[in-house]
Parts: structure tokens; C-alpha cells; sequence
């Protein structure tokens, strides 16, 4: 079945939805999801979205707000595209308010503000409250209410659509094939333009905050047709993941001045950021965590964890601003965080790298900027890029929703000129004969253990530090893993909801974009943000402050090209909380 | 310690008759019913099919009855389950499509009949909107639902006639019929003010047990019902 609309959109988070609701206006949009759009994986988002709205702190700016995503960004961010996204910060979330989001209130009926890690007023001299916040749900109401916008705005869904492959020719984008996951069989959807907004890629580590559905089908969709995705190497671990579970605890928690104590007891980030302590950015953290931990000051009988303690914020208090969160320790550690402190370790937790676009979110294929037609991408999928090296909390969800909204309006602009152009003979050759390949497998691998041991050797190899003897181990490991790949079998043959052929195919993407993001760090001799290379401890701005662009060829050789960091107002300091 | 779970299986692929499959597995200390039907999937049996995403209890996509109890998978420990058998069901009241998966069109259909979004045809300002802390308390943990469904298919009114709207509907009309910046009301009392509506909830606690959110819903239903009698009778 042929399904034609102006635009689709593959994803329904925050970004997909958000573009929806601007392409709704004047062009036939339509928007498919693996999920149903409620379940998409920005409702985890816990703690809020940062924007210069002063409601709080009045001394705040966006220009603050601009240093800030830069330094902490470990100056890799494109300063034009942060530019915009902070810039535009204040009125997208009083665009979400005016759609109904129900924020949290000050005194005075404003949307109430907070601190978050590495956000600062007057270049990093104290925290500022700048996240805006739905007590510690943020994500969930957003996504939610942006859901509830289409349902107004009778957006075409597609639910439970897997995108299987993706058409492009001569650097067109004709549309896209994707899988009815309830009904099985494939669809081809024949468009004039196409948006990825398909998420992360956090569930290719054993630790993890995200869904099991964060397998980041998207970015190996594109490699699969020749394009290149940018800074695959800078993987964020948000410091406090739920010991052993890896779900999130937010930042909000340390917003609202919760500390993190060693097996010592002694409140360690004084040794690591003396200024900003708790709330220095995440990849500080995680490291000043893992380092804690591998000099045996760990807590436990293993020292393997480190503890968040919330008690002193009080019951009430607790309560009223990160209830999900109290919630969350009493149902998945059960641990009463108001009576004991909760076991954290870092986890994988936020993709700073993707598809590469330009600022307006249009796909580019090379280092040059230019532009596939008909083809887009936003949120935690592309690069553009906002975070560099490191993304600060609560830029996620306004990445996702200026981002989203900035591409929509780029097809806005384009749809008007862009065509259906001519589909290939068999547009479903490919998904076809994917299907069939694993479908058909008849050897004696389980997807489980090679999911498994993916995740545990991505953990242990590429995690928050890494070296030139573990990534070349790892890269051996990926090519071992992918030939067992090659002889796996699946149990279930059925047409209708087959989530074992599901797996497997998520699978094999994770194992095609962890070769990037293995060689990617291989490659990038220095330490910059999430990507900390212990051999190479300094940064290197010589060499070093550029994008990474790689191409992943069908055979698995990955070849890399490199694009200049867009420096405006800020070069690169020494970055010290 | 390794429990034994009986769970529902249905392939409409295949002729055979709905019935319960026995599945023994390991489940150390933490593990939740998810891990388990996870592991179950992965090294036992393929063909088990059920959905899951997030596994912290924010997506509501792991919606089932355990030991009788509609409730998510992922938030509910092994451990905590008392009886030699786990049982586990898809979440009842609905067509089941197979295992424990089943059709969802019929509660989305009766949450977009609410008009489930805000509405406020007034121009809104350059600024937000103000809203008292006071009056964003009265919606704050309705706002909280996550369309898990674990509500609605506990409910007898919903069982006896598939028409009502349901718990979870109703819950999402509260949360904009309370909102101090919608205007939607009227055009929503049309839906809830009928057989079908907001009547056939007959205060029966179900929604409440079952919501892995603990949201008030019968509270909330009721706070509607009164708006109504208030500003129509």
C-alpha cells in the first residue's frame, strides 16, 4: 500500500510534534510512530526546559543563557544555532503555556523557574534559576500537551509504524518504507518531504535512562543511503542514574539543592567544581562519579554507587517539586528517599551527536552544507549543532521544541517548491529483503545475548572514559557481534505484532551506529565533554574543534570528514565551575 | 528465585484457543515483571508478545493484569507477588489482538471524544498566561495520567457497556474543565452530560486501585459531576 501525504514525519516526541503542529498549518502532514505519540521518550524528561523568561531571577539574559550552552557545550556547540535556540527560548515555552501546558506557578501565577547544572548568570558566577518546570514532569506534560495540540489540529497518525528504509536518489528524498507493526506487511509512504525526529540512541549501553525503544533506528537509516552522521563519538551519562536500574533521577533534584556524598560521606564536586558544586554540567559530574569509584570511594559493599541525598530538602518539599522522583526510588530501588539516601551511578543518557542539518534542520550530506532535498531532521536525532560535546540540562526539551517548531517552519518555507518525486521500481526491495534475511535466520544466535553483550562491552569499552587499547578492543567486539548477528534465529514467524522481528531489527541498527560511535572516539584524539579519552586527557582545539562527519560504507568501513565549530562571539577558554 | 509465571497467550494466526502458558525463570531480587517477561521473550519463548518502552513507568505502554490487578509491568516487582503463580493477563475490556497486546482504538476513540486539549479562542498574550498557584494545583496531578488504560479496563461501568467513556476520559475532561484558562467547558459537558458520559460512573474505586499514577480519579469524576448538577440544574 502506497500512503501519500505533502509531509511525514518519523517520530512522534517532542520535536515530531512540534514540527507537526507548525507543517499542519499549511501543508497535509502526517506523523508515524513506532509507539503510540504518548509514549515517546520525551515524557521521561523529568526536571524542565530553559528559557530567559526572568520570572525568578531577574538579573538573568539570553546572553547568558547563549555563554552558557557554549561553555558547556566545551565550545564544539555552533554558536549560530545555539544563538537562535536561546533566542527563541522565551517564546517557544510561552508558546507551549499558551497551548495549555500546566507549569508550575510562582507567587505570582508565572511559570515558576529553577536551577539547573551549568546554568549560570554572569558567565558562570552563580547558579540560576532559568529550567522552567511542571514539578518533575516537564517532559511528560509537554509531550502530552503537544499530542493533545494535534489531536486539535487533526493530525494523521500513524501508530505503531516501523520506518524500515529510507528513499533517497541523487540526494532527493522521495519518502520512505515503513512496517505495519499490528497488521504486519509494508507500506510505502510517498512524500514531498520528510522529518526525522526519531530520538537516542541510549540503549546501546547496559546503563541506561533510556526506553528500550531508544535504539536509534533513524541514524542507521541514513548511513544505510550513503549520508553521514556527525559527532557520534560524544555520548552524555547524566551522573545519576538509580543504581543498577540506570532510570533517571533529574537533575531537578540537585536544582532544588540536593547534594552527592562518597562512601566518605564528604560531599566530593567541592574537589571537582568549587563554584557551582552539584550543579556543574553532566559530563564534569559523571566523570567526578566514575573517578570517586575507581579510587575505591564508592559507597556500598562494592563501592560501585555513590549516594544523591534529598533528605534535608524535607518531606513537603519533596513532595510538592520532584514527587515523580520520591516515586520513583520507593517503586524501582525501594529506597524512601526522604528517610535514606538514594544509590546512583552514571547512565547512558542523551545523544549529543546525529543527523547533520543546518541550522534550519535540512539534512546535509557533506561537510560542505549541502542540502538533501526534501529532508529534515530534529531533536535528539540530528546534530545541529546546539550541544557540541556536552549538552546542559534542560536544553533537551528545548532543543526538541525550538528545533522542532525552527525545522517546521523551514518546510513551511520549502514545501511550496519540493514535489512528489518519481518512486523507484520496488521502493520496498530493501525493507523486503531485510525482513526476509532475519525472518529467515536459521542459525543458533539469540538476539538477547548479543543485545547483551553489546550493551555490556559499549559500557565497559566507550563509557565515560576511554582509551585507544579499550575503543580498539570494542571495534574487534562490534565486528564479532555483528557476524554473530549474521547467524541469528528468531522464534516468532507471525504476521500480526511480531516484536521478535522488532528486536532484532533494532538490534542490528545498534550495532551499525556503535561502529561510529566506536571509531568516532577511536579517531578523536583528545578529551572534549562526554568524550574523554584518559590517553588523551587535555583538549585540543589545534586539531581538534571540529565536527566529526562519518560515512558508514555497506560494508562496515566507516570514513570520516570534518566540519568547522561556527565560532561567533565566544572562543574557546578553559572551562572551570 | 525462580517463580513460575502462567501467562495468557492468543494467536489469531493460529486456530488454537486462548489459554494460559507456564513459564518458570530465575528472578533475583529487583526484578520486575517486565525483566521477567523479558527474559521469558529472550531466552524462553520468541514468540511471547507484549509492549513495553520506557520501563520507569512514564510511558503507560506496559499496561496488564497481574494477579488480577490491572497494573504497568515494569513498576511491579516480582518479589512483592505472593501466591506460587504469577499471573499474568492483558489488561480486560478490550479485543485482544494477541498475548498481551491488545486493540487500543476504542480508548483513544473515547479520549479524543472529550476534546482532550485546550481551548481559549482569546488571543493570548505576548507574556504566559497567569495562573494561580491554587488553580494550577486543581490540575496538576490530573495532568499526571500517562493514557495507560490500566484505569478504564478496570472498570465494571466500562465492561457493561463499552460505550461509556470511561475513567481515563473523564479524568482528561477534569483536567480541562478545571483548567482556569480553558473555555471549553460547554462544548465538553455535551459529551459527558449524556448515557454514555459522566453518569455511568457509579463511584466504584476501580480506576483508583488500578492507576499506577495514584490519581484520585473517582475524586476528580466527581468534582465533575458536581460542576455540572451546579451550572446545568
Amino acid at each position: 500500500m502506497t500512503h501519500k501525504h505533502d509531509v511525514i514525519i518519523i517520530g512522534s516526541g517532542l520535536a515530531g510534534l512540534r514540527a507537526a503542529l507548525e507543517v499542519g498549518k499549511v501543508a497535509d502532514v502526517a506523523v508515524l510512530t513506532k509507539l503510540y505519540p504518548s509514549r515517546s521518550h520525551s515524557g521521561a524528561a523529568q526536571g524542565g526546559i530553559a528559557a530567559t523568561l526572568k520570572n525568578v531571577d531577574s538579573d538573568d539574559c539570553v546572553e547568558f543563557h547563549i555563554f552558557d550552552t557554549v561553555k558547556g557545550s566545551d565550545y564544539l556547540g555552533d554558536q549560530d544555532a545555539i544563538e537562535n535556540m536561546c533566542n527563541e527560548a522565551p517564546e517557544v515555552v510561552y508558546e507551549t503555556e499558551h497551548m495549555g501546558v500546566p507549569y508550575s506557578r510562582t507567587e505570582d501565577g508565572k511559570i515558576h523557574q529553577r536551577k539547573f547544572g551549568g546554568h549560570s548568570l554572569n558567565h558562570g558566577k552563580v547558579a540560576v534559576r532559568r529550567s522552567c518546570y511542571a514539578a518533575d514532569y516537564t517532559g511528560h506534560v509537554l509531550l502530552h500537551t503537544f499530542y493533545e495540540q494535534c489531536i486539535k489540529n487533526q493530525v494523521r497518525f500513524y501508530n505503531e509504524f516501523q520506518a524500515m528504509s529510507l528513499l533517497v536518489k541523487d540526494n532527493v528524498c522521495q519518502g520512505f518504507v515503513a512496517w505495519d507493526i499490528i497488521n504486519g506487511g509494508l507500506h510505502v509512504f510517498h512524500a514531498k518531504a520528510v522529518m526525522f525526529a526519531t530520538g537516542g540512541y541510549g540503549r546501546a549501553f547496559k546503563i541506561t535512562s533510556n526506553a528500550h525503544s531508544s535504539t536509534g533506528d533513524g541514524l542507521s537509516l541514513c548511513t544505510r543511503v550513503g549520508l553521514p552522521i556527525e559527532d557520534m563519538e560524544f555520548v552524555q551519562f547524566h551522573p545519576t542514574g538509580l543504581y543498577k536500574q540506570g532510570i533517571l533521577v533529574s537533575e531537578g533534584a540537585r536544582g532544588e539543592g540536593a547534594y552527592l556524598l562518597n562512601g566518605q560521606n564528604e560531599r566530593f564536586m567541592e574537589r571537582y567544581a568549587p563554584t557551582l558544586m552539584e550543579l556543574a554540567p553532566r559530563d564534569m559530574i559523571a566523570r567526578a562519579i566514575q573517578t570517586e569509584l575507581l579510587e575505591g570511594r564508592g559507597c556500598g559493599p562494592n563501592k560501585d554507587h555513590v549516594y544523591l541525598d534529598i533528605r534535608h530538602l524535607g518531606e513537603a518539599k519533596i513532595t510538592a517539586v520532584i514527587p515523580q522522583i520520591k516515586g520513583l526510588c520507593l517503586d524501582f530501588a525501594a529506597i524512601d528517599p526522604i528517610k535514606e539516601p538514594i544509590p546512583i551511578q552514571p547512565t547512558a543518557h542523551y545523544s549529543m551527536g546525529g543527523i547533520p542539518v543546518t541550522v534550519d534542520g535540512r539534512v546535509i550530506y557533506d561537510a560542505k552544507n549541502s542540502i538533501v532535498e526534501g529532508l529534515y531532521a530534529a531533536g535528539e536525532c540530528a546534530c545541529v549543532s546546539v550541544h557540541g560535546a556536552n549538552r546542559l540540562g534542560t536544553n533537551s526539551l528545548l532543543d526538541a521544541a525550538a528545533n522542532g517548531r525552527r525545522t517546521g517552519k523551514a518546510i513551511c518555507a520549502d514545501v511550496g517548491k519540493l514535489k512528489h518525486s518519481e518512486l523507484p521500481d520496488n521502493p520496498m526491495k530493501a525493507a523486503q529483503d531485510e525482513m526476509n534475511r532475519v525472518l529467515g535466520g536459521t542459525g543458533k544466535e539469540k538476539v538477547i545475548r548479543i543485545r547483551h553483550d553489546l550493551r555490556d562491552s559499549m559500557e565497559e569499552n566507550c563509557g565515560v572514559f576511554r582509551t585507544s587499547e579499550k575503543l580498539t578492543k570494542q571495534k574487534q567486539i562490534l565486528k564479532d557481534l555483528h557476524e554473530r548477528f549474521r547467524h541469528i534465529k528468531i522464534d516468532d514467524k507471525a504476521k500480526i505484532f511480531n516484536s521478535d522481528l522488532m528486536e532484532a531489527i533494532e538490534l542490528e541498527h545498534m550495532l551499525e551506529f556503535c561502529e561510529v560511535i566506536v571509531e568516532g572516539a577511536l579517531n578523536r584524539n583528545e578529551s572534549r565533554g562526554g568524550h574523554s579519552r584518559t590517553d588523551f586527557p587535555k583538549r585540543d582545539d589545534d586539531n581538534w574543534l571540529k565536527h566529526t562527519m562519518a560515512w558508514r560504507g555497506e560494508d562496515g568501513k566507516i570514513t570520516f570528514d570534518y566540519k568547522p565549530v561556527i565560532i561567533k562571539n565566544y572562543q574557546p577558554m578553559e572551562r572551570k565551575y | 528465585m525462580e517463580r513460575t509465571f502462567k501467562i495468557f497467550r492468543y494467536d489469531p494466526e493460529k486456530n488454537g484457543k486462548p489459554h494460559f502458558q507456564t513459564y518458570k525463570l530465575d528472578c533475583p531480587s529487583g526484578c520486575t515483571v517486565l525483566d521477567a517477561l523479558y527474559n521469558i521473550k529472550g531466552e524462553l519463548d520468541g514468540t511471547l508478545t507484549y509492549r513495553r518502552s520506557c520501563r520507569s513507568g512514564i510511558c503507560g505502554s506496559c499496561g496488564m493484569k497481574i494477579n488480577g490487578i490491572n497494573c504497568l509491568a515494569c513498576k511491579t516487582q516480582v518479589e512483592f507477588l505472593k501466591g506460587k503463580v504469577i499471573y499474568v493477563e492483558p489488561l480486560p475490556g478490550f479485543p485482544i489482538l494477541r498475548d498481551l497486546v491488545i486493540d487500543l482504538e476504542p480508548f483513544w476513540e473515547k479520549f479524543e471524544a472529550i476534546k482532550p486539549y485546550l481551548i481559549n479562542n482569546s488571543k493570548p498574550p505576548t507574556t504566559e498566561r497567569y495562573q494561580s498557584e491554587e488553580d494550577q494545583l486543581k490540575i496538576e496531578e490530573a495532568s499526571w495520567c500517562i493514557l495507560c488504560n490500566c484505569c478504564t479496563s478496570s472498570c465494571p461501568s466500562f465492561w457493561a457497556n463499552k460505550e461509556y467513556l470511561g475513567p481515563a476520559a473523564l479524568l482528561k475532561a477534569y483536567r480541562f474543565v478545571f483548567d482556569s484558562r480553558d473555555q471549553g467547558a460547554e462544548e465538553r459537558y455535551r459529551m459527558l452530560n449524556t448515557r454514555s458520559g459522566l453518569w455511568r460512573c457509579h463511584t466504584i474505586f476501580n480506576c483508583m486501585d488500578a492507576c499506577p499514577q495514584d490519581i484520585n480519579i473517582t475524586d476528580y469524576i466527581s468534582q465533575l459531576k458536581t460542576r455540572i448538577v451546579s451550572e446545568r440544574y
